[in-house]
């Protein structure tokens, strides 16, 4: 039953991430701006619900699973990130390139550290 | 955006989302590692695989359904980003920087051969 419900929460987010690319970015665009800001956002939003919100609150099982695995999880993509990668090293933006994997990298870790909470943290408050 | 467009997507991220969840199951039950190596390994498949549909140059619905939909939501971002964390976190630099180099590189690397390889096919 988990699977259903994980597929049911894929089935959510890959449409979020398509559907706010579509509507706050231009396809047209080089840079690949859709992707990076929803990687970086998705980042944050496992790291917190994880160790913050799942923590706290009584809540199921496979609801978490399905939340973090199904949703956040397809909402966030790295193939994509891989692909859009490549073309822009194709068309030779180097730059932009190198631009795109390393804020990817850093910010990606920067947005799951701020997410994520230590118990120590927690119980200092 | 289509209706059509957007549940092309969402039946895909169904099925991707189910395949990297029992996947994951699967390669965590038979391989044991220091770093995440389910994640890493569908990351590093889907890349190849991603890149061998834009290679092809499917149309814009197979895209849809299996890229943007299949291929996105097997693939993940958050869990990885949250695995490096975790392994940071518990001082294990050498794992970390491992499982950082070799998703990049080899995410990159897997999608360059799959452009490559699809134009052929």
């Amino acid at each position: 039953m988990v699977y259903i419900f994980v597929g049911i929460a894929g089935f959510f987010g890959a449409i979020l991430r398509y559907s706010i690319g579509l509507a706050l970015f231009d396809e047209s665009k080089l840079f690949p701006f859709a992707t990076l800001m929803i990687n970086l956002l998705g980042s944050f939003l496992l790291a917190f619900l994880t160790t913050v919100v799942f923590k706290r609150f009584l809540i199921p099982a496979p609801l978490k699973t399905a939340i973090g695995t199904g949703f956040v999880g397809s909402f966030t993509t790295f193939s994509t990130l891989s692909v859009e990668s490549v073309k822009l090293f194709q068309s030779h933006h180097l730059l932009l390139g190198f631009v795109y994997v390393l804020v990817s990298l850093l910010g990606g870790l920067g947005m799951s550290r701020l997410g994520f909470r230590v118990r120590k943290e927690e119980e200092t408050g | 955006m289509s209706l059509f467009q957007v549940i092309l997507v969402g039946i895909g991220g169904f099925f991707g989302a189910i395949a990297r969840f029992s996947g994951s199951q699967v390669i965590n039950k038979r391989i044991t590692s220091s770093i995440p190596i389910a994640t890493l390994s569908i990351n590093l498949l889907g890349s190849f695989l991603l890149g061998l549909l834009f290679g092809m140059g499917i149309n814009k619905s197979a895209l849809l359904l299996l890229g943007t939909g299949f291929m996105g939501a097997f693939t993940t971002f958050s869990t990885f980003k949250l695995e490096g964390i975790q392994l940071h976190i518990s001082q294990q630099k050498k794992a970390f920087l491992m499982y950082t180099t070799i998703s990049y590189g080899g995410g990159i690397l897997l999608a360059f051969l799959g452009l490559e390889i699809g134009r052929f096919l």
